[in-house]
């Protein structure tokens, strides 16, 4: 056993920090015991019991900063005095150091940062109503991304939000654009005057970036999830949407997107809508919708954005015009991709990231196709699919249904599910044409484009035709056109909607089906 | 419908993001004010709690509570002899830290101060002797809480000592404390020895008469809720770091010292034992939290925890609604910092009532006033700003009374609420000083750790069935 002893005169620490020191040195190998202390008469008589109190120690006045190691051996000992003085020397932390806490909870949150005014909620979904509650309860606007949320829950909080004057958008809401802002899986859009509700996640995000890319701005994007318009619910977000888009100075055109509504809700809706001074596009996507003054009626996404643009411009007019001539050069590529396919391929398979997409597309394939198109996800329920995981005749699989998304990312984060579906596809001697939906902004994959090439290559190889649609603008993320180019590059067709994707899917499938039946003849 | 809606439109957002990450990053990347809960879950079986069974309403009840504790007026009034002056004290009761405790299960610690108190008390002439009386039951043992009464550590009262008595001006009760002995071989850690006793007689015969006479000049007594607030602006958090309040404290009975001073050189050192003893405010800070938090015990269905103690055994809670219930779990382990030769082996489990500071809305919860002492768990200033953000999510308000100028001088926070307690998962945080597990040894070290979990559950059970 061995003492060494080191005396700083005059040097002063507070007693926390010579214990801190203390214990340190005590962890050392070889040392058995350690005291830093200052040589106060208390002190010693410490380090005298503890058999610490070595002669030049005894002699230390209280100004005396005292450290004393035992070791097993004198040069352990030394060694432990060095790391020491190295220890005495060190700071905490730099000064300034950065704050690193996160509130646990969202009145701790609104506590902290009182002018917090949106909840962004994508927990898991039997804890996101309390929250969701919770947050209107302390005067927030609410987006609810979780799914998972009972009706009851739903219409509970749409009630208490419209007490309070609040937005309750969800549950399963996954896209909001407020004041600019893109919330969610959305895209970076230019302010301006189109303000836009929506039951449907990525069909707002299809208007909204089809604007954009016409150099049309967004007031603001309202998602007020799935189920806001059946009856139950009563479209209460729909409504308050509708009328503070109609309250709001910097919107002057307003558009709805749905699937059809219930009848009742129909009617309010378009009650409200007529009532106002702003022309409104109203997309019930799949339903009609009635006549009303200051309605104006579109079948698709892509139809609804061109006529709120054209509503800007009073000349709304124009859009049917403007459809047909992109009708018809649909059809030439149609013409050309057949020419260019071999064999006796006449299958269509869509595999979507985007629900509002994939029932879009079989909207329009409804009054184009003679042949039934089968989906997990479809219009009607007789052409349900029997297995998911297997396509059959014309299929349109959309990849964000819940069989596809439990314990896994959304397809929209994740293309691995799609990758691999591709694949399956292009082994399939059927299959004439794949149409892919590509939805960029925030929250989605930094790539999908890229992440897929390798893929439709492949299929491509297979003498696949392969058509896709680019949700977006050049501002994303990921950039509308670099996307576009790795598509092209590999051979896609891409079209400048998804309502055109789908348009020219359906017209190759058309085409070879005729044909078949030519040779069949 | 009110049009909040519209009223959002055109207003800077600011958004609170609870689930994935990426979109709180991606809502930042657009130059978005964003605030990122650390959400949770909440423990298994844990609702929001609005109504007991029988339909009180908690909300309802914890704003009464509240407003109690906030409007105290704790101020020091004199001084007496705790046989005297302390109701429900008599000749052979030993009052003591935490809730109930027999001599049997009593920690090393609180049992040498207890042996310790009967020799000074004249009753037993050694260890043995008063191991024997103690063990005979011809001693009656109480807990300070169930006579208005706070102990540090092992909380040791026994009926000659002075005691400090404290007004809650607002609502006329009164809260007893000791005098502090300062630290190294003191009766509050468990120490005995002739030292010990010595040290308690001067403190009964020179100390006690000398403040006792100094205060009794001072006619409007000592604001203490005043004091504790300045010593918060001092960097005190006044649980484990008093060195301001006691500077204040000095300073305010400065000149009653000596215009009641009969003997120079006595008053000269009751101002060195004070100047000495940076804790001597944490007998003032204590007394002062029990009779601000004392008026709302009795709130019905309330969910606040208005004690909070620890006997080295058992770690106790009461609410509010049940005041005279206790519910308790094992005490802790302390994490902690140890005296030259000793360690972790030698420490006793938590101890003392000093987590009334708490209670009260300071102490521990105010860290964040106090950045000096955080090095007590190797910690960092900004670890003191953490545990003091992170109490807010257990505390039901905060005290308007106590501010923090490192946060914008927001309140402290103020109201531990057994129903948070559960919701978040997150157990109080209490520094502290730790005491040798033999009786008679004494202080050993310092540190932190948290409150167990078992009482907060039965406790908010306990709370629902009402």
């Amino acid at each position: 056993m061995n003492v060494q002893t080191l005396i700083k005169t005059s040097e002063y620490h507070d007693s926390v920090k010579l214990m801190l020191v203390a214990r340190e040195l005590s962890r050392l190998p070889g040392v058995r015991d350690a005291a830093v202390v200052m040589g106060t008469e208390a002190n010693k008589s410490l380090l005298e019991q503890s058999g610490l109190l070595s002669q030049p120690a005894q002699a230390a006045t209280p100004n005396d900063l005292v450290l004393v190691v035992a070791a097993e051996d004198q040069e352990v000992a030394k060694a432990a005095l060095k790391t020491a003085e190295a220890l005495l020397a060190r700071r905490a932390e730099p000064a300034g150091g950065g704050l690193d806490f996160r509130p646990r909870t969202l009145r701790s949150a609104v506590k902290a940062q009182p002018e917090a005014n949106v909840a962004v909620i994508s927990i898991a979904g039997r804890f996101a109503a309390d929250e969701a509650r919770q947050a209107l309860a302390e005067g927030l606007h609410v987006l609810l991304f979780s799914d998972n949320v009972s009706l009851e829950d739903e219409i509970s909080l749409k009630r208490m939000a419209h007490e309070k004057g609040l937005l309750l958008m969800g549950p399963g809401a996954g896209t909001a654009i407020l004041n600019g802002v893109a919330l969610g899986f959305a895209n970076r859009l230019p302010r301006g005057p189109v303000g836009v509700v929506s039951a449907a996640g990525t069909g707002l995000q299809e208007v909204t970036t089809l604007l954009a890319r016409q150099g049309v701005g967004i007031s603001q994007g309202i998602g007020t999830g799935g189920r806001d318009l059946r009856e139950d619910v009563g479209g209460i977000m729909m409504l308050d949407g509708l009328q503070a888009l109609q309250e709001d100075p910097e919107t002057r055109v307003i558009l709805l997107v749905s699937k059809p509504p219930a009848p009742s809700v129909t009617a309010r809706i378009l009650e409200q809508a007529s009532t106002g001074r702003k022309p409104t596009v109203v997309c019930f996507l799949g339903g009609t919708v009635p006549a009303a003054p200051k309605i104006l009626p579109a079948r698709t996404l892509q139809e609804a954005a061109l006529t709120a643009a054209a509503a800007l411009k009073g000349e709304t007019g124009k859009v049917q015009e403007s459809l047909d001539q992109e009708q018809a050069g649909l059809q030439e590529r149609a013409n050309r991709v057949v020419e260019a396919l071999t064999g006796t391929r006449t299958r269509l398979r869509g595999l979507f990231s985007g629900g509002t997409l994939a029932y879009e597309a079989q909207v329009i394939w409804r009054s184009l196709l003679s042949e039934p198109v089968f989906s997990n996800a479809p219009l009607d329920p007789i052409h349900q699919m029997s297995d998911s995981a297997r396509s059959q005749g014309h299929t349109i699989v959309d990849l964000g249904e819940e069989e596809f998304t439990v314990g896994r990312p959304h397809p929209m984060i994740d293309q691995d599910l799609r990758l691999r579906r591709i694949l399956q596809e292009a082994q399939d001697p059927e299959v004439a044409v794949l149409l892919l939906d590509l939805v960029l902004g925030y929250g989605a994959h930094p790539d999908p484009a890229g992440e897929l090439s390798e893929a439709i290559r492949k299929a491509r190889e297979a003498g696949i035709a392969v058509v896709a649609s680019v949700t977006g603008t050049e501002e994303d993320p990921q950039g509308f056109c670099r996307q576009t180019r790795i598509l092209r590059d590999v051979g896609v067709e891409v079209c400048e909607s998804n309502a055109a994707a789908a348009q020219l899917a359906g017209l190759i499938v058309t085409r070879l089906e005729r044909a078949g039946a030519a040779r069949g003849r | 419908m009110k049009m909040a809606i519209k009223d959002l439109f055109g207003r800077p957002l600011t958004v609170v993001n609870l689930g994935l990450e990426g979109f709180a990053g991606a809502i930042r990347d657009q130059g978005v004010a964003v605030v990122d809960l650390d959400w949770k879950p909440p423990a298994a079986g844990v609702r929001p709690l609005y109504r007991t069974a029988s339909g009180l309403d908690v909300e309802e009840a914890n704003q009464e509570v509240l407003r109690r504790i906030k409007a105290a007026r704790p101020v020091l009034v004199g001084m007496g002899i705790a046989k005297d002056v302390i109701p429900g004290m008599h000749e052979h009761k030993i009052l003591h830290s935490g809730p109930p405790v027999t001599w049997e299960r009593m920690c090393g610690p609180q049992r040498g101060a207890v042996m310790g108190a009967l020799i000074y008390e004249g009753l037993a002439r050694d260890g043995r002797e008063a191991e024997i009386l103690a063990r005979s039951g011809r001693i009656e043992f109480a807990p300070c809480h169930h006579h208005h009464c706070v102990g540090p550590m092992a909380g040791v009262v026994s009926p000659r000592m002075p005691v400090f008595i404290v007004e809650n001006k607002a609502f006329g009760n009164h809260a007893y404390c000791t005098q502090n002995e300062g630290l190294g071989k003191v009766l509050r850690y468990g120490a005995m020895g002739e030292e010990v006793y010595e040290r308690l007689r001067w403190m009964e015969t020179e100390l006690y008469p000398i403040l006792d006479r100094a205060l009794a000049s001072i006619p409007e007594g000592i604001d203490l809720k005043a004091m504790i607030a300045q010593a918060l602006h001092m960097g005190d958090e006044c649980h484990n770091r008093n060195r301001a309040g006691t500077s204040l404290f000095l300073r305010a009975i400065g000149p009653a010292l000596a215009r009641t001073s009969r003997n120079n050189e006595a008053m000269a050192r009751v101002i060195e034992f004070i100047d000495r003893n940076d804790h001597f405010f944490l007998n003032l800070s204590m007394p002062a939290g029990k009779a601000s938090v004392e008026p709302a015990e009795g709130v019905a269905g309330s969910s606040i925890v208005t004690v909070m103690a620890r006997n080295g055994t058992d770690f106790g809670i009461r609410l509010a609604s049940m005041p005279e219930r206790w519910f308790t779990a094992p005490s802790g382990k302390v994490e902690g910092l140890y005296f030259p030769s000793f360690s972790e082996r030698d420490a006793n489990p938590d101890i003392g009532d000093s987590t009334i500071t708490e209670t009260a809305g300071y102490g521990g919860f105010a860290m964040a006033a106090a950045p000096a002492i955080t090095q007590f768990v190797g910690g960092s200033p900004s670890m003191a700003v953490e545990t003091t953000l992170e109490m807010y999510e257990i505390t039901a308000s905060e005290h308007e009374g106590f501010t923090i100028p490192v946060l914008n001088f927001r309140g402290t926070p103020l109201g531990i609420d057994v129903r948070k307690v559960r919701q978040t998962g997150i157990l109080p945080k209490i520094n502290t000083g730790i005491a040798h597990r033999e009786p008679g040894v004494g202080m050993v070290g310092a540190g932190i750790l948290r409150a167990p979990e078992a009482c907060f559950v039965e406790a908010f059970q306990a709370l629902a069935a009402l």
